[in-house]
């Protein structure tokens, strides 16, 4: 029987940009985001599975960095601003309990 | 002169009392952005796996596409009577590809049914009301308006006499399943319309069906029935 296990990513950007402009970047990865306080119907405790960290690099340089906790709903939805300042690749990288990483990229092509 | 004329046959015509409205129209303007933008819509991650499955499982070879499809189920089959479309794609799994069937709720499931749901997105509902339909609908029909649970409340009580006003702090909806399967706040992930017919069940404290049940699906085509012509969202978000 076929299973999903990949974690999907979804990035949304511009793919061009004037130099010296501020595009925004949208992210959504998928995961459950157990907090690790909820109970199970036996009373234990679910253990926590979140997504830890998401790391933005833009031709190779850390420009933005999230630390995530467990308030966070599920599927994060991470937004944020990036100055363009010349054309590349930005790679996303998520990290997370129980070994969890996800990663996207995306081309812009500063003008 | 032309135009008068059809100044006057849009006068004379009898005016469509039409207020019905999608669960959409209830919203926040913050949910309603999630849903609009496909980028912030989560019900996109399951839109994606239902794609991967499309390819890998091969359902492509013999659908070429599924616009539409969705607006049109529940549907009655020669062979199985009323099935939705998680039963349909279920059928399909089993009789045509010889595989074991996806679990009702299961994350392969609501993928593969939001991503077919997805295709119909802006089209309108449209529910044959003929002599293969009629005594399903009329099933239905007698389920909306049946009072059960320990609350002794039918559908029809909040959902025709009621919408609008609050429950709990939350407006209650028309009833109009237009997005489904939908990504729900509450829930943190997808569900089918199934899923949100038990909810409804506890809530009146009446004991739901199990998944698949004759009479969910009955009510399912009475409420698509009830929502012909309104255009689907699918999948939509909730809150």
């Amino acid at each position: 029987m076929s299973t999903v296990s990949t974690a999907r990513t979804i990035v949304r950007m511009p793919a061009t940009a004037k130099r010296g402009e501020v595009i925004e970047i949208r992210t959504l990865v998928g995961h459950v985001m157990e907090t690790g306080f909820r109970r199970a119907a036996a009373g234990g405790l679910v253990p926590r599975d979140i997504v830890r960290n998401f790391v933005c690099s833009y031709n190779g340089a850390e420009v933005f960095r999230a630390e995530l906790h467990p308030a966070i709903a599920a599927n994060p939805l991470v937004s944020f601003t990036v100055v363009a300042a010349e054309s590349g690749s930005l790679e996303f990288r998520w990290s997370g309990d129980n070994g969890f990483a996800a990663s996207a990229s995306a081309s812009l092509v500063v003008t | 002169m032309k135009r008068l004329l059809a100044v006057l046959l849009v006068l004379i015509a009898p005016v469509q009392a039409d207020d019905r409205r999608s669960g959409y129209s209830f919203m926040t303007p913050e949910t309603r952005a999630m849903q609009d933008d496909d980028s912030s819509n989560p019900a996109s991650l399951w839109v994606l796996d239902g794609e991967a499955l499309w390819k890998s499982e091969g359902c492509a070879s013999c659908h070429k596409g599924m616009a539409g499809v969705a607006a049109r189920y529940p549907q009655v089959d020669a062979k199985q009577g009323l099935v939705n479309l998680e039963q349909r794609i279920n059928t399909c799994r089993v009789e045509k590809q010889k595989a074991a069937p996806f679990a009702y709720e299961s994350r392969e499931l609501l993928a593969l049914t939001a991503f077919i749901g997805r295709q119909s997105r802006g089209q309108p509902i449209d529910i044959k009301a003929d002599a293969k339909t009629k005594p399903f609908l009329e099933a239905g029909r007698a389920a909306f308006f049946r009072r059960q649970g320990q609350l002794n409340l039918a559908c029809t009580q909040c959902h025709d006499q009621q919408w609008g006003k609050s429950l709990v702090g939350n407006p209650i909806p028309q009833a109009h399943p237009t997005g489904y399967p939908i990504y729900r706040l509450e829930w943190q992930g997808m569900g089918s319309l199934q899923r949100r017919l038990r909810n409804c069940y506890v809530g009146v404290r009446a004991e739901p069906h199990a998944y698949g049940a004759k009479e969910y699906v009955e009510l399912e085509l009475y409420l698509m029935w009830r929502a012909n012509g309104m255009k689907l969202e699918a999948p939509a978000v909730r809150p």
